[in-house]
């Protein structure tokens, strides 16, 4: 731990960090001369195998594997898509990133794009990242200026472009497909897999979806060997022989009733209370934590009592969590309501769903709606059984819809109700004593709007 | 070839056929339900209504493997050794849910919904859904909004499948309907100034899996299960779309296409749906008339086949125009009939509308601008019976020289089609028999005035532009005093009872090569009398 040294964030407080001079002077693209001066594509996508990097965007997916999905001697184009669309709740990593960092970003992009032969790089930005948009665009004019963008990079038989396209502000536009469809000038509905965007994605070409994160820890995989990333972070469980292991620095937001939110920089597999306690200063106001979201809400809650669970790709999933996801760390101190949390997730996805799937469109909207009622005192003990039964029947993972965003809702739902169970029952019945055991339909109550 | 497993049952596919797991099952007899998929349109797999369990078999082992959770039927291709599970525990769970979910905001307004009766929602939530409701009890709410001149949308109805949106993008190729707004809160819109406006919108409602789609033409006249199909085909132009007319009490009440893959797939197009009302125009010629010093006065029928015969032999030399409305057998009987009583007599290819040009859409459908469905039908009997043939656009011109004392004109068309200086040249004629559907200055001039049937209720062939015969059975009778022309003729042959039309098919195609085919059996989706040539590289 001591010995840990950050990367992704070490130039971050640097004035100017967001400079090419100030990237350079610190070592900047000296990754991509030795790349390009080194590696053949297919050897940087060996490298990144052998690092055994997975995708930071919030599936953990491997990101090399990945590369090898596109078509063998395509004859092109292939798109690189840069996923900084990042909408998860409580994530602000990438943003730290393409603010302060952009040069990190574009270094990163151009060597993915060398290595699965990618003419051209869409970065397909969230719109409410005015400043990083201004950064990135500047970053972008430097490094064609400097010859590290545009024909012919560095004297070298590769050519690359590289856009910001800025999004409309939908979340489901950061799912992969839908970032394409998006992309395209269409509404953001995801696509069905098969075809998987490698074999036919923007423009119906072969593309790659990374995440930001994802392509900074290639510029440091690039300039430090597959072996530095792998002597980072936790090693793959012997137990489970489809678990690649989690590798390499990661970028944990933490934010919520904490002394010291912020965007740190760990090894995979930090606890959830390290990260509190040794990052954030512990929770705020002397007070004791109640939970935590280990990854973005979309991931569930982890109780005070799973606060010890390693927060590598696999140990939120140990502890009943969909996942890692994006790392993004959300403390909920012991004066907060399960029930409000529950609501404003609900709110959240009922929101954000695109509309497309049955499930989920309609599920979310009844969550809500029951959530709505339970919080105005009208709640019955039989509305957490069928909480719990959206939550169970939405969602790739039982295969009712095409993307994850469902799961997303689903989790946050099974994770209060079954670990906070008490909680609610309690509630439902001080705030509706005579309705609380009925199981008869209720009237509905009119949905609060969410667009104001 | 490939064997695909559906509920144990093995079904075997051809070697091309590329099936989704909604049509394998299909085979084996077993229906998934689904609101999303159509089979003329892409596959979104959105509805989730047609999940199912999935998994392979080993063809050496027999041993299966099922994949863990469920997925879309639609989107799953049928290969070999595919398993689909259609009924189990889960898959009904699956399908219960999806119901429920579709019914949380629907308003539950079947009784006073066009849709009800032929409804996939209700249908399913009959099989599949729940006997309870658990969701809260919401106020009803029923907007409408009107999306083109033909369609209007009652909102809160939809199911957001998404195929009347396709529809617009894919077949149409005109994209007016689009989704609005996200989640629980997206509805079917236009966008103001650009309503649903293309030749083929009616389509929509017939694609609508529910009552969401109104047709402004149908909507609230009839309940759907009073109504009789009968397997037709459209007549509005010479593409010969297969249709279904559903009526009531030999009143039609819509059109809607039929499925043919060989002419028009799942679709028509809005002048062949809505072109049926002349059907039950008032003003139609409802009893053969005879013209006398005051006009046209009404006769019998029996005096007709009793007094035309010899008047029309005694008249000189004939005309017999045979409209291209007329099935293939009404134009061989005519025909025959014409010869036998003056072997020279003059055969005329009646007036064949041509409006615009021919219009192809996207999907590959087509519109022609030949508004008559048997024009190439009744071009070859023609040329079987040989001897003087004219266009009807000569035909006032060649009667100018006054060798023919008589003539027969067949019209059947949707409106008055023969204007005044036209009839003029009739005007010498001894004798004039007109055969239509509505009064016409031909048909004042008229020695006998007959009143012709409309297509919905004949029988008999067409010949498409395509040289596709589809054989037709009438859906409906005619108004009272109306014989149709088939009958007519076949009376006036002599010969016994009612027109047999299949017989008389029999007959034509023994006699004329072109027509050999339909000696078989026509098939529902009709027969092809030549192939058409491939074209020279």
């Amino acid at each position: 731990m001591t010995q840990f040294e950050p990367v992704l964030l070490a130039r971050v407080e640097q004035p100017n960090s967001h400079t090419l001079s100030t990237y350079e002077a610190a070592g900047g693209f000296a990754a991509l001369r030795k790349v390009l001066g080194e590696l053949d594509p297919a050897g940087v996508v060996d490298l990144v195998k052998r690092s055994n990097l997975r995708g930071r965007g919030g599936a953990g997916f491997p990101t090399g594997l990945k590369w090898t999905f596109l078509p063998k001697d395509h004859p092109g184009p292939i798109y690189m898509c840069v996923n900084a669309d990042e909408s998860e709740p409580g994530t602000f990593n990438n943003r730290i990133l393409m603010e302060e960092d952009p040069h990190q970003v574009l270094e990163g992009t151009i060597i993915a794009c060398y290595a699965t032969r990618a003419t051209t790089a869409y970065i397909y930005l969230r719109y409410e990242y005015p400043l990083a948009f201004e950064r990135l665009e500047a970053a972008i004019a430097e490094c064609y200026a400097a010859g590290y963008l545009g024909r012919n990079i560095l004297g070298h038989d590769f050519s690359l472009d590289v856009y910001v396209h800025r999004g409309a502000a939908a979340y489901i536009c950061g799912e992969e497909t839908g970032l394409i469809e998006s992309l395209e000038g269409k509404r953001a509905w995801p696509r069905i897999k098969p075809p998987f965007p490698a074999v036919e994605g923007l423009f119906r070409k072969p593309t790659v979806v990374n995440n930001v994160e994802t392509l900074c820890c290639v510029t440091h995989i690039a300039a430090r060997g597959a072996e530095w990333f792998t002597s980072i972070g936790v090693p793959p469980d012997p137990s489970n022989p489809r678990d690649p292991g989690s590798f390499g620095p990661k970028l944990y937001c933490l934010s919520g009733h904490v002394n010291r939110p912020g965007c740190y920089e760990a090894p995979l597999g930090i606890t959830c209370r390290q990260l509190i306690d040794e990052f954030g200063g512990g929770v705020w106001k002397g007070r004791k934590a109640k939970a935590a979201i280990p990854g973005g809400i979309s991931m569930g809650l982890l109780a005070e009592s799973e606060l010890d669970t390693p927060l590598d790709f696999a140990g939120p999933v140990r502890a009943g969590c969909l996942g890692l996801g994006t790392a993004a760390v959300v403390v909920l101190d012991e004066t907060t309501s399960i029930v409000d949390f529950l609501h404003n997730s609900a709110r959240f996805f009922q929101h954000e769903s695109c509309g497309q799937c049955t499930p989920c469109r309609e599920g979310t909207a009844w969550a809500l709606s029951m959530l709505e009622r339970i919080r105005a005192g009208r709640g019955r003990l039989r509305d957490l059984e069928l909480l719990l039964e959206i939550a169970d029947s939405i969602g790739i993972i039982p295969g009712t819809t095409i993307c994850g965003l469902a799961d997303g809702a689903a989790w946050p739902m099974k994770n209060a109700i079954r670990k906070f169970r008490g909680e609610f029952e309690e509630y439902i019945r001080r705030t509706n004593p005579a309705g609380a055991e009925t199981a008869e339909p209720v009237a509905a109550m009119a949905m609060e709007s969410v667009h104001g | 070839m490939a064997t695909v497993v559906v509920d144990g049952i093995d079904v075997e596919l051809g070697d091309r056929e590329r099936l989704n797991g909604i049509q394998a099952a299909r085979r084996a007899g077993i229906e998934i339900p689904h609101y999303c998929w159509h089979p003329g349109l892409s596959v979104v797999a959105s509805c989730r209504m047609c999940l199912v369990e999935t998994g392979t078999r080993r063809a050496d082992t027999g041993e299966v493997t099922m994949l863990p959770k469920l997925v879309p039927a639609c989107q799953t291709p049928a290969k070999d050794g595919t398993v689909f599970v259609t009924h189990s525990e889960k898959v009904r769970t699956a399908r219960a849910q999806v119901e429920e979910a579709l019914l949380i905001d629907h308003p539950i307004d079947c009784p006073i919904c066009d849709k009800a009766g032929e409804c996939y929602l209700q249908d399913y939530h009959f099989q599949h859904g729940q006997n309870e409701r658990r969701a809260d009890i919401r106020p009803f709410t029923s907007r409408r909004r009107d999306v083109g001149e033909t369609v209007t949308l009652f909102v809160d109805r939809c199911v957001m499948c998404s195929r009347c949106v396709r529809f617009t993008r894919e077949i149409s190729g005109t994209s007016e309907l689009l989704v609005i707004n996200r989640g629980s809160h997206a509805e079917i819109d236009v966008v103001e100034g650009y309503p649903l406006a293309n030749k083929l919108s009616g389509n929509v409602v017939d694609i609508c899996p529910v009552g969401a789609l109104g047709d402004k033409d149908f909507l609230y006249r009839q309940r759907v299960w009073f109504m009789k199909k009968h397997a037709s085909v459209c007549t509005g132009c010479s593409t010969g779309c297969s249709i279904e007319i559903e009526e009531n009490q030999d009143q039609v009440y819509r059109l809607r296409p039929r499925e043919n893959a060989f002419i028009n797939q799942w679709w028509m197009c809005d002048e062949g749906r809505y072109g049926y009302r002349h059907v039950h125009d008032p003003n139609r010629i409802t009893t053969p008339t005879h013209r006398d010093a005051n006009g046209q006065m009404p006769v019998d029928w029996s005096e007709v086949f009793t007094e035309l015969p010899s008047k029309l032999r005694s008249a000189g030399r004939l005309a017999a125009v045979l409209s291209p409305h007329l099935t293939v057998e009404e134009a061989y009987l005519l025909a025959t009939w014409i010869r036998r009583i003056d072997p020279a007599a003059l055969l005329v290819l009646g007036h064949v509308p041509i409006v615009g040009a021919d219009e192809h859409f996207p999907s590959g459908f087509s519109i022609h601008a030949e508004k008559c469905p048997n024009r190439r039908g009744v071009d070859e009997v023609l040329n079987h019976f040989g001897g003087e043939a004219v266009a009807w656009d000569e035909l006032p011109a060649r009667l100018e020289a006054g060798d023919i004392g008589g003539a027969w004109v067949t019209g059947g068309y949707k409106k008055n089609w023969v204007d005044a200086p036209t009839a003029e040249h009739f005007a010498r004629l001894e004798i004039l028999v007109v055969q239509d559907l509505f009064p016409s200055p031909l048909s004042e001039l008229a020695t006998y005035r007959l009143p012709a049937a409309a297509f919905a209720e004949r029988s008999g062939s067409y010949v498409n532009h395509a040289d596709r015969l589809q054989s037709v059975s009438r859906a409906i009778r005619p108004p009272s005093g109306v014989r149709i022309e088939g009958d007519v003729f076949w009376h006036l042959l002599g010969r016994r009872g009612l027109c047999n039309s299949r017989k008389v098919l029999d007959e034509v195609a023994e006699k004329i090569a072109f027509f050999a085919p339909a000696s078989e059996a026509v098939p529902p989706t009709g027969l092809q009398l030549k192939q058409p040539q491939p074209a020279l590289v």
